[in-house]
């Protein structure tokens, strides 16, 4: 051990030196002249298991996902399995009323996040990075909801929500006959009210993403601006707010996925029911539902796949990109 | 520094509406759990009589013994212990191989590896669910599992919460691995270090505080998951506590302050685990979240 850790010690000049140009690309191979048999066996292993682990449980059931969803199957016996082609869309687009709902809930979903609660993360951010008193114990408030998980914030707010019983119906005094406003049930109201729960969480988790990207900014670049006699807004706007930009990507991806992926709170507050389709719902009750049809919900897995890719393929290879320049 | 001192005292009030701000905010944003807690610590009899926004007579933990005792609870929060303590360590001994093996040997795969990794942990749970549910019940495992399959088995869970979350922790710690130096290994390498003396001795023990984040996180990612239970338990006993709230909730509380004090007890290890790691936490999130 102590020869190991001695000898990059002095030899630390090479480092530096190499790195840079094309040189990164040769050193592995000097170190793989140095393998022994073994060596090579235990790297085979080390990189193997987990990737066939991985790839048999995520990769091939999403491929599974897109050959099922060209057939019918009732899951008992893999003789009954049928290509039936596209049928299994056409039904999905033209005669499930739960479908086209179900996109326009998972957009929604999207846009509020994009349009209230991040901004509102980024503004928290922002006054938490001015290097203020108490700024820990404001962080720990604001992103208490993001400890938690989804599936008991659905319990706590439909706790807030009960016509009866419910915080705000009893506020507002609409907790007695005659004037219920039932907040999970109306399915005018229900996605709404979900999304405020799915805001307070949000613009925690935003935040501490923001905070992050701040740190990263230039102190001198912020006191250059307001030396300019720029205000506060000014500077933001001007100087911080583009600096931002790989944040930004991130707050953009992280925001799609999330709903693309919302569930849990929808599952605890009402099962998906009229009002709150989601398209992770429809594939869910599509399994543990009584009617369970494999190639029916493999095609809706497959609408979701297809949207998720369009968004993590072009971050990926822009990361990447980034990361083999670097 | 000394400019932003400067530049801070003559605006004091500005602050003050701040703090004001701030506080109100915070206060706001902590409302909705506070007000179950409070509800949580109030006998039924009396809410239902009084109302649920109105003095309490009687404040009591009654209501947290009742749901703690009743729903059998210990029982959930081991079923939760047993899936999540061997997902995590498994999750970071696989991870952090794989991520050694990118970020010192083959760079050419490298890339290849770490796209596969990191957009299989972005995708949608439900991508693969149905397909994941039905190989979980062909695969027959008598003997190893109580219900003789992968099916509504822990093993099953903490395979799949492996295989998900690998992706993102071999993304993350490949980046830090990265950035230790390469002669490290090398010269370990030339002393005749076998690879996995490298990877154990060497790599690994530097790699400590991004391992402790990415515990942390994890631990916390998978004692939260509610749709991989969901889908791939069957029997309501297995469940582990997250989700296994979902039943409980409506077999035995029939009264909103115990399924109050439920769900607060079942928020209570992720909160401990917060307050105590929250460095670790935060960290982890934006370890990820910062390269890119």
């Amino acid at each position: 051990m102590s020869t190991e850790t001695k000898n990059p010690e002095t030899r630390k000049a090479a480092p530096l030196a190499s790195p840079s140009g094309a040189a990164p690309r040769k050193v592995p191979q000097g170190h793989r002249r140095l393998l022994t048999r073994r060596d090579r066996i235990t790297l085979g292993l080390m990189a193997g298991v987990p990737t066939i682990l991985h790839v048999a449980l995520v990769w091939l059931t999403a491929l599974a996902s897109i050959a099922l969803a060209f057939t019918t199957w009732d899951g008992i016996g893999f003789d009954s399995i049928k290509w039936v082609g596209v049928d299994n869309f056409r039904e999905l687009l033209t005669n499930n009323p739960q479908f086209w709902p179900a996109v326009q809930h998972n957009v929604i979903w999207f846009v509020v996040l994009i349009l209230l609660p991040t901004p509102f993360g980024l503004f928290l951010a922002v006054q938490l990075d001015k290097k203020i008193r108490f700024s820990r114990v404001y962080q720990t408030a604001f992103f208490l909801p993001v400890v938690m998980s989804m599936a008991v914030i659905g319990f706590v707010w439909q706790l807030i929500y009960n016509p009866d019983t419910g915080l705000i119906n009893s506020l507002i005094g609409a907790n007695e006959p005659g004037h219920y406003i039932d907040w999970i049930g109306d399915p005018d109201l229900n996605l709404w009210a979900v999304l405020v729960a799915a805001s307070w969480r949000h613009a925690g988790y935003m935040m501490i993403l923001y905070l992050a990207g701040l740190k990263g900014v230039d102190p001198s670049l912020r006191e250059a601006s307001s030396l300019d006699g720029a205000n506060e807004w000014q500077t933001f706007k001007n100087v911080i707010f583009p600096t931002l930009r790989p944040t930004n990507t991130i707050v953009l991806v992280v925001t799609i996925i999330e709903a693309l992926r919302a569930f849990d709170l929808v599952f605890v507050f009402n099962k998906g029911a009229q009002g709150t389709e989601l398209l992770s719902i429809l594939v869910t009750n599509n399994i543990i539902g009584e009617s369970s049809r494999i190639g029916y919900g493999s095609a809706i897995a497959v609408v979701l796949l297809l949207i998720s890719l369009v968004v993590i393929i072009p971050y990926l290879v822009s990361t990447f990109r980034k990361e083999r320049r670097a | 520094m000394s400019t932003l001192a400067l530049r801070d005292r003559p605006i004091r009030p500005a602050r003050v509406l701040l703090h004001l701000f701030l506080a109100g905010t915070a206060l706001a944003w902590l409302a909705p759990l506070l007000w179950v807690f409070y509800a949580a610590l109030r006998p039924y009899s009396e809410t239902s009589a009084k109302g649920y926004v109105s003095w309490p007579d009687k404040l009591g933990l009654d209501n947290f013994t009742n749901a703690f005792q009743q729903s059998d609870m210990l029982h959930y929060f081991g079923n939760t212990l047993l899936i999540a303590v061997p997902a995590v360590l498994l999750t970071l001994f696989l991870s952090s191989m794989v991520a050694f093996y990118v970020s010192r040997f083959d760079f050419r795969l490298n890339l290849a590896l770490l796209l596969v990794f990191t957009a299989g942990n972005l995708l949608p749970q439900q991508v693969i669910i149905t397909p994941l549910y039905r190989l979980y019940l062909l695969i027959d495992l008598p003997g190893v599992t109580a219900s003789g399959k992968l099916y509504d088995s822990a093993l099953g869970l903490v395979l799949i919460h492996v295989a998900f979350q690998s992706g993102f922790c071999a993304f993350v710690l490949a980046n830090y691995m990265r950035m230790l130096p390469h002669e490290l290994t090398e010269a370990a390498l030339v002393d005749g270090a076998s690879v996995w003396r490298m990877y154990w001795q060497i790599v690994l023990p530097l790699c400590r505080p991004a391992m402790a984040a990415l515990a942390t996180l994890l631990s916390i990612w998978i004692y939260n998951d509610f749709f991989w239970a969901i889908v791939l338990i069957s029997t309501g006993e297995n469940m582990p506590i997250t989700s296994a709230l979902n039943n409980l909730s409506g077999q035995y509380f029939t009264d909103p302050n115990l399924i109050a004090a439920g769900a607060l007890l079942t928020a209570i290890p992720t909160l401990i685990v917060y307050f105590v790691l929250q460095r670790q936490f935060v960290s982890g999130l934006t370890l990820g979240a910062n390269k890119g």
